[in-house]
């Protein structure tokens, strides 16, 4: 096996029996980055001297042995998380000249554990998109198939990996980021409860739906990695003052007896049946290995995707309001006046679907529209979550697919956004409840002669996230889907 | 259509927002088409339902004591400013 396809735990074993360096690792990778990187545009930036510096060190900390297990691993990061001294453009225009002053936490924890930093990858602008074509860098191309997207908004973590370019990356997922990506790509994607990692530094989109998490080869590596990302940070004043489990000291625990609710909403028309088939069996090999499974109902559900359409936008309206083209960012040339400045360094900033989703916000939160759309739409939030948690009082997870199809062609949604915002119609539910939620490989279907990667997609209760892993990790003994590479990236 | 041109001037002119001529017609119709599909949340019964104001039900906004905990660093976070002078950050003329 190839260095390249290996898991971050095979990495840090190996690094641990002295097999290969840090460096080793980091010269084989940045490798990798420049041959295969550019055909699928995965990278916004390459830190190529960092990760050689980083992997130095990693070695000297190892060599005293003062290492932890994930000293020396390379890893990437999605290009919304402030890297200090390094760019930081979250795919947009308006930040294309930013270089972060300090780290983001989940950057400065990594960084502490003693993992290598390859580089930041393409993602959506400002991560609003589901299949990584709002990039203000052009769009990433799907390993599996480059005429196809990679999904969105975290597809430079996503193909990145697929591709082997890098063992594992960050994403953040607002309505599906992650975990839609992981789905398309091949990869286990997870999402952690609302609060359960710190955002300080992480660029906001929707404070409320916003978390970061791993988008990784195996339930047994995001284990490892939310352990060393997740945690109190008083820097965000939404960050849960909760212990963090041993996540992977957790993955044992079995499947018999684990009550699993298949949601009935998930299978409703618009799946596409190929997708269904593959989930079901999944389903199936969770119950012969012990787990009991029921049908549940969460007949709120189908009214997430309106539901995030109102709350997403309106908070995106807020946030992205900081964008002035006063204190950092792209500034307009020759501004005639203040609002002139504000204006046109805002409207040559964003891209289109960023300018969407700021109007759209400023719509339903402007006077005489709030309570018709704004606190309706909160409402209906309430009720989504009650739902969930109804379903939580009789199973320990709920399952169902990540999203209605395998990976379409570039260029396939972009003309009507509500065909594109469909695609998270069993991603955003999780959110707008602040539910833990992950997706792992379940199989392909066959499209035009390409295998085209499907997920599972498991969601729990709050702070649920090592009985998700286990079930991910568990269902990966089983099966080997999630070692599958790409054809072109052995 | 659910949206105006002209509505569509006025929320780009609260969200200063630059629109071009030429992208006009498309925001007009794209912003349309968003408010009537979220239009479908009113025929939800939301009757005695609280709005959801936090993920977490039982979170508060945690308060910390009012003292300085940052040291300055102006020069530094000035560094990506389109244009600063003395510490200070420019803009065009405000008052004549």
């Amino acid at each position: 096996m190839s260095l390249h396809t290996l898991t971050v735990a095979e990495l840090a074993a190996g690094l641990a029996a002295r097999r290969f360096s840090s460096l080793d690792l980091a010269l084989h990778f940045l490798g990798r980055i420049e041959r295969l990187a550019p055909e699928l545009n995965a990278f916004v930036t390459v830190t190529a001297d960092r990760a050689l510096a980083d992997a130095r060190a990693a070695d000297e900390r190892l060599g005293r042995g003062e290492g932890g297990p994930l000293t020396g691993v390379p890893v990437a990061h999605k290009d919304i998380f402030c890297t200090d001294g390094i760019l930081t453009t979250c795919a947009s225009k308006m930040l294309s000249n930013f270089v972060a002053p300090y780290d983001a936490t989940v950057v400065e924890r990594w960084r502490a554990a003693g993992m290598v930093l390859l580089g930041k990858t393409n993602m959506d602008e400002f991560a609003m998109g589901s299949s990584n074509e709002t990039s203000f860098y052009g769009p990433v191309r799907n390993p599996w198939d480059r005429a196809r997207v990679p999904g969105g908004s975290s597809g430079g973590s996503a193909a990145a990996v697929a591709a082997c370019l890098a063992p594992a990356a960050t994403g953040t997922d607002t309505g599906g980021s992650i975990r839609q990506p992981a789905a398309l790509t091949n990869l286990t994607g997870l999402k952690p409860t609302y609060g359960r990692v710190s955002r300080y530094g992480m660029i906001a989109f929707a404070s409320s739906l916003d978390q970061g998490g791993v988008l990784t080869r195996s339930a047994e590596d995001a284990a490892l990695l939310l352990g060393a990302m997740a945690g109190f940070d008083r820097r965000d004043s939404t960050s849960v003052d909760a212990p963090v489990p041993d996540y992977v000291a957790e993955l044992g625990q079995p499947l018999k007896g684990v009550r699993v609710g298949v949601i009935r909403e998930f299978f409703d028309q618009g799946l596409e049946p190929g997708v269904g088939k593959l989930v079901r069996d999944a389903i199936e090999a969770l119950r012969l290995q012990g787990a009991t499974v029921r049908e549940v109902s969460l007949p709120a559900l189908p009214l997430s995707v309106p539901t995030y359409y109102v709350v997403a936008p309106a908070e995106c309206s807020s946030n992205l309001s900081r964008f002035d083209g006063v204190r950092f960012g792209h500034r307009c040339d020759s501004p005639r006046d203040l609002l002139d400045l504000y204006k046109r360094s805002r409207g040559e900033g964003f891209g289109d679907e960023v300018k969407r989703r700021i109007m759209t916000g400023t719509y339903v939160l402007s006077a005489g529209y709030y309570d018709a759309y704004y606190l309706k739409a909160q409402k209906v939030r309430q009720l989504i979550a009650a739902d969930f948690e109804r379903a939580f009082a009789e199973v320990d997870v709920v399952i169902g697919p990540t999203a209605p199809t395998p990976a379409f062609e570039l260029g396939a949604k972009t003309s009507d956004p509500i065909t594109m915002y469909l695609n998270d119609i069993y991603t955003i539910g999780a959110n707008l409840a602040g539910l833990p939620a992950i997706s792992i490989p379940c199989g392909f279907v066959q499209e035009a002669g390409k295998d085209l990667p499907v997920g599972l997609q498991l969601i729990g209760p709050h702070f649920s996230e090592s009985r998700l892993l286990a079930v991910s990790h568990q269902y990966q003994q089983l099966t080997d889907w999630h070692r599958r590479v790409p054809n072109g990236y052995e | 259509m659910s949206l105006t041109r002209p509505q569509v001037e006025a929320i780009a002119h609260l969200a200063r927002l630059e629109i071009t001529e030429a992208q006009m017609p498309v925001y007009v119709d794209s912003l349309s088409r968003i408010i009537d599909f979220v239009e479908q949340l009113s025929a939800a019964d939301t009757g005695g339902v609280e709005p959801m104001a936090h993920p977490l039900a039982d979170q508060v906004q945690r308060l910390r004591a009012d003292q300085v905990a940052e040291t300055d660093q102006h020069e530094k976070y000035q560094q990506n400013a389109p244009a600063v002078a003395a510490g200070l950050y420019l803009v065009p003329k405000v008052i004549e």
